[in-house]
């Protein structure tokens, strides 16, 4: 019966043709190109790379700057060629820190809120609000640290205490930067647990706050704590807003005894210059090439991405290792 | 019942066991408001976010002449054309007469014009001293006391964001600033960004949802693309400044086209800078667009490939027009994130003051963000205002823009 119609169908061809062996030239050409366009991306990010390390390299290589000094000096004044990079990562993990305070509390109990109690129409409300808190430019944040949430501090410990660029105000803002980070993707960690645990802690009698926290978290924990560290990832990357609020000039120490004293290196309150915020300030004015400047911040600049690289190649072990499978 | 259960392992009983369930259902009560309070406090976050800068972007200043204009007339805004111009030239120099007759001849403009001369060259008003919305609507008796202690000053309502701010070009007299300049540098760089953008990546997403066969090599381009998605993007702005400003800065700068002096030119361009935003909002359209074209029904591909149609003829015939609204979506999502991009932009080089137009790709620019960026940064309240009001127009120009993305999203979304 079949035989029949493939004949009817088509009287000329026979049998031996293979069509698939016919040359396409075009096919071929379009799938090189899509493929280079795939390609590309790998290609920025060996761009990223080599152009980091070259002029990193080439900012260790002065005479000035020993890897030593650049790791354990306490003072960065490139004026008088100090290159020690601790007060810029300790005003970038404080600034850090503070937020990751501020979001990690915060986006988890959106998340469960969003996940287990709204009901569709309050999620549907709810939802399309963090996008757009998500969605509003670093640097109407970084106004927002220096003109609202500085005010406030000040007003709340008093002017003597708060200056006016401090880590705190801008610790906060970044918090507040990421909790749609964390929040979003926490919720979808949550949400992706089967109805089938819900069910069956409900049946053994949980309440619906025991059925979340003690079955659904768990369960989700994996997706959680890597929502956490991209949150981090974004708050160590994060420049507008610690460029306008922290600070503009690096929190300086004359040893490491005069940074433990009083753990004034903690104080939230006094101005820091953060590693974005620096590379953000020496850009800004026109900088020549080959300057010292100009070098320095490559330098910073491979060490950020390699702290944001470690962080997120971290949270996407973290899913593969620790996800429960259902 | 109570009375039949079984007593083990020192479970409630009776009495005691009702308080339990009580206690618990208070203990759930209570958290689930304190998620609720967390999640209402995110959208009073966003609410007080917006009204801050409106509150700062609004209010009374104190306004004072240089001349006071009754004592050149009595009545300015009365004055025919003629006795203007008299006021005009009697009190402006030559050489400043002869600038403004180049930009169009004095005598020809109308009474309105001349009317905004006298005001701008003669009077010069300068504003001394400004309030907040909120304080000039609950603490007038405070700004007219402190109004008393500054000589000859006229108190007046600004919108600091009003039509003349959103066309004047950049100045540094905050009377007269606007973000003409940067708007349209803006707009300049944020549509290089998307021509680079969505080929590359609508190209890269076609290939590794129609094309790749999850070879080595596609999986690397793949764990590539996310990575890249979280790179700082003050990093994309020391990748275009090596790469684009300094290593092809001939080509950006014009100078091979012949568009540049060769000697002045530097790379630090529209050009330049659009090309970084475009490698930094790459990883997302792939990423969008990859969803898009996976939304795609396998039965579309069948059906086409059932009819005889080659791999290309199916994917630019069926899969492709198919996720449009998808791709189109998140092609406008992500340009809105270049649209609001700073950090880049300054490591790249954005110039620090500019008053002409961005005429082309080479020119030099500044945008709406790093305009706000470097208002934030000057001390001078009035400075602070005149970055409020551009946040506004910046915040008005994203949702417009995302707003565009959620209709086409609700307007062409398909269910299969």
């Amino acid at each position: 019966m079949q035989k029949d119609i493939s004949k009817a169908a088509a009287p000329g061809i026979k049998a031996e043709i293979d069509l698939r062996r016919r040359p396409r030239r075009g096919e071929q050409i379009i799938q090189s190109t899509l493929w280079l366009c795939g390609l590309l991306s790998v290609l920025i990010t060996v761009g990223i790379v080599v152009v980091l390390f070259f002029d990193a390299l080439a900012f260790f290589g002065l005479d000035e700057v020993t890897l030593a000094e650049f790791f354990t000096g306490t003072a960065w004044q490139p004026k008088i060629l100090q290159f020690g990079l601790f007060p810029l990562f300790n005003a970038t993990v404080l600034t850090s820190a503070i937020g990751l305070l501020v979001a990690v509390p915060l986006g988890l109990m959106i998340a469960i809120y969003l996940s287990e109690y709204a009901s569709p129409r309050a999620r549907n409300l709810l939802k399309p609000t963090m996008e757009i808190l998500a969605g509003v430019p670093t640097v109407v944040f970084g106004y927002f640290a220096l003109n609202f949430i500085t005010p406030i501090l000040q007003g709340v410990f008093g002017r003597d205490v708060v200056e006016i660029f401090n880590v705190a105000s801008a610790g906060i803002v970044i918090g507040i930067l990421i909790i749609p980070t964390i929040s979003s993707m926490s919720e979808d960690a949550l949400s992706a647990t089967p109805r089938a645990l819900r069910e069956g802690a409900y049946a053994l009698g949980a309440t619906r706050l025991e059925t979340a926290v003690r079955v659904v978290l768990p369960a989700a924990i994996s997706g959680i704590a890597a929502a956490v560290i991209v949150g981090m990832a974004r708050a160590v990357g994060e420049t507008m807003v610690v460029a306008i609020a922290a600070g503009a000039g690096p929190r300086n120490f004359s040893a490491w005894g005069d940074a433990l004293s009083g753990l004034s290196f903690l104080n939230p309150f006094k101005a820091a210059e953060t590693m974005t915020g620096h590379m953000v300030r020496i850009s800004g004015g026109d900088l020549s090439y080959d300057s010292i400047d100009y070098n320095s911040i490559f330098a910073i600049g491979m060490m950020l991405f390699l702290m944001t690289m470690m962080l997120n190649l971290i949270s996407r072990w973290i899913v593969r290792r620790f996800r429960e499978e259902y | 019942m109570a009375g039949d259960m079984r007593s083990n392992d020192g479970f409630p009983q009776g009495e005691s066991y009702a308080g339990f369930v009580r206690k618990r259902r208070r203990v759930g009560t209570f958290f689930r408001t304190l998620f609720l309070l967390a999640t209402v406090l995110g959208v009073v976050i966003l609410a007080v976010l917006v009204l801050d800068v409106a509150n700062d972007a609004f209010g009374y200043v104190a306004i004072q002449n240089q001349v006071a204009p009754e004592s050149l007339a009595e009545d300015l805004e009365e004055l025919p054309q003629e006795e203007l111009l008299a006021i005009l030239t009697a009190n402006i120099s030559a050489g400043r007469l002869r600038a403004l007759n180049a930009q169009a001849l004095v005598a020809e403009r109308s009474q309105e014009e001349v009317l905004a001369l006298v005001v701008s060259e003669v009077v010069r008003p300068k504003i001394v001293e400004s309030w907040s919305l909120a304080e000039s609507i609950f603490e007038r008796a405070r700004i007219e006391a402190e109004l008393a202690t500054i000589p000859n000053a006229v108190l007046e309502f600004k919108a600091w964001l009003n039509w003349d701010f959103i066309t004047a070009p950049q100045s540094s007299d905050p009377t007269s600033a606007g973000i003409r300049t940067a708007i349209l540098g803006s707009i300049w760089v944020t549509l290089i960004a998307f021509l680079v953008a969505t080929p590359l990546g609508v190209g890269a997403a076609t290939y590794l949802e129609e094309y790749s066969k999850g070879g080595k090599l596609d999986g690397l381009i793949e764990t590539n693309i996310n990575n890249l998605a979280g790179v700082p993007s003050i990093i994309y702005g020391m990748l275009g400044l090596a790469v684009f400003v300094r290593f092809f800065g001939q080509i950006t700068s014009g100078v091979v086209f012949g568009a540049a002096d060769p000697s002045t030119a530097n790379g630090r361009t529209i050009l330049a800078a659009g090309m970084t935003l475009g490698l930094l909002i790459l990883p997302l359209v792939i990423i969008n667009a990859r969803e898009a074209i996976r939304a795609t029904p396998r039965a579309f591909r069948e059906a086409s490939y059932g009819l005889g149609a080659t791999k290309w003829q199916t994917t630019w015939h069926h899969v492709l027009p198919n996720a449009l609204p998808g791709i189109l979506t998140g092609v406008i999502l992500s340009v809105s994130r270049a649209f609001g991009e700073t950090a880049p932009l300054i490591v790249v080089g954005v110039s620090t003051f500019i008053v002409v137009d961005p005429a082309g790709p080479f020119s030099k620019f500044t945008t709406l963000p790093v305009q706000i960026f470097q208002w934030t940064a000057r001390p001078q309240e009035e400075f602070q205002r005149l970055a409020a009001a551009a946040i506004l127009a910046l915040l008005f120009l994203l949702l417009t823009l995302n707003a565009t993305a959620i209709y086409l999203r609700n307007r062409f979304a398909r269910r299969y």
